[in-house]
């Protein structure tokens, strides 16, 4: 029988994943854009893994939502990137220093 | 071991080992594809939990949908990606540290910590009343009547961003000839009626 548990650590470990992929990628934005992917989706098992054993219907429904703001954010990130890309000629990370931050 | 947690060994370690290759891969059109395989394997495990409808809004939404347009995204512009290898290995140790602590945190939490659900205050448990109708049936009779507000509002949150990425990516360009429906159709000033008189014909 599956624990709660193990849900919960394939889920940090996919959290850390898609961390750790924000921290290394140094190439393109777009890397970047499907590790906050791994990262939505890691929170999702957790809602999901949750509403299962604890027998309840809100984390599906928290898991829906959190599906829909992630495909939007997705849809504004890349148009956004395309914009940049044909402004700037170029989306390497290090390039992207307009605010000299 | 059953077969329930043989399937949740293997859907697992397919995810993982598919974001570790979506976050270590050179070409970035292998890395959305090796998204896809991670989000196809979530959809397993998603059916795992008894949540079919998620499942298979997951393939339908993200398969079919935002991985494709990474994939369209990633093909449109070209990447002209100069790969330092210095550049990249400086970033290397805090990554590392930050991920290695982040991951030991939590292991260490969830590992010790045996959750005890038996005892734990549920909200308004809408899925008992439901145990006889399918999972899609249950979320659609929540959606729709306890949730209706939040429902409304990710439309809006959809219908801002399908504005926004239009109006982000539209642009005008000089110099490209369109074909003007009004102008063509416009009988004033580009038609001229003559009247012909008999035997004399019409200068053109």
């Amino acid at each position: 029988m599956i624990e709660l548990n193990q849900f919960l650590i394939l889920s940090a470990l996919l959290f850390a994943i898609g961390v750790i992929g924000i921290f290394l990628n140094r190439k393109n934005v777009i890397i970047i854009l499907m590790s906050i992917e791994i990262i939505l989706l890691s929170v999702n098992l957790n809602l999901i893994a949750f509403s299962y054993f604890l027998n309840d219907l809100t984390g599906q429904i928290f898991s829906l939502f959190v599906l829909t703001v992630a495909a939007a954010e997705a849809a504004i990130g890349l148009a956004i990137l395309v914009i940049y890309n044909r402004n700037a000629g170029s989306i390497e990370i290090e390039k992207i220093n307009a605010l000299k931050g | 071991m059953t077969a329930q947690l043989l399937t949740f060994y293997l859907f697992s370690g397919v995810i993982l080992i598919s974001s570790l290759m979506v976050i270590s891969t050179k070409n970035p059109v292998h890395s959305v594809l090796f998204l896809i395989l991670s989000f196809l394997n979530a959809a397993g495990l998603f059916v795992i939990l008894h949540a079919e409808f998620l499942a298979m809004i997951l393939i339908i939404v993200y398969v079919g949908a935002v991985a494709v347009l990474f994939l369209f995204v990633v093909m449109m512009l070209d990447f002209k990606t100069s790969i330092n290898k210095d550049n990249i290995l400086q970033f290397i140790p805090i990554g590392i540290l930050i991920g290695v602590v982040f991951i030991a945190e939590l292991i260490i939490v969830l590992i010790n910590t045996k959750f005890d659900l038996s005892n734990i205050q549920v909200l308004p448990n809408p899925i008992s009343d439901f145990t006889g109708k399918s999972n899609t049936e249950a979320i659609g009779s929540v959606l729709y009547t306890d949730y209706i507000l939040y429902f409304q509002l990710s439309g809006v949150i959809l219908l801002v961003a399908m504005i926004g990425s239009i109006v982000l990516t539209l642009r005008e360009r000089e110099g490209v000839k369109r074909q003007v429906v009004s102008e063509q159709l416009q009988r004033q000033g580009k038609i001229d009626l003559v009247d012909v008189k008999s035997g004399k014909g019409v200068d053109i």
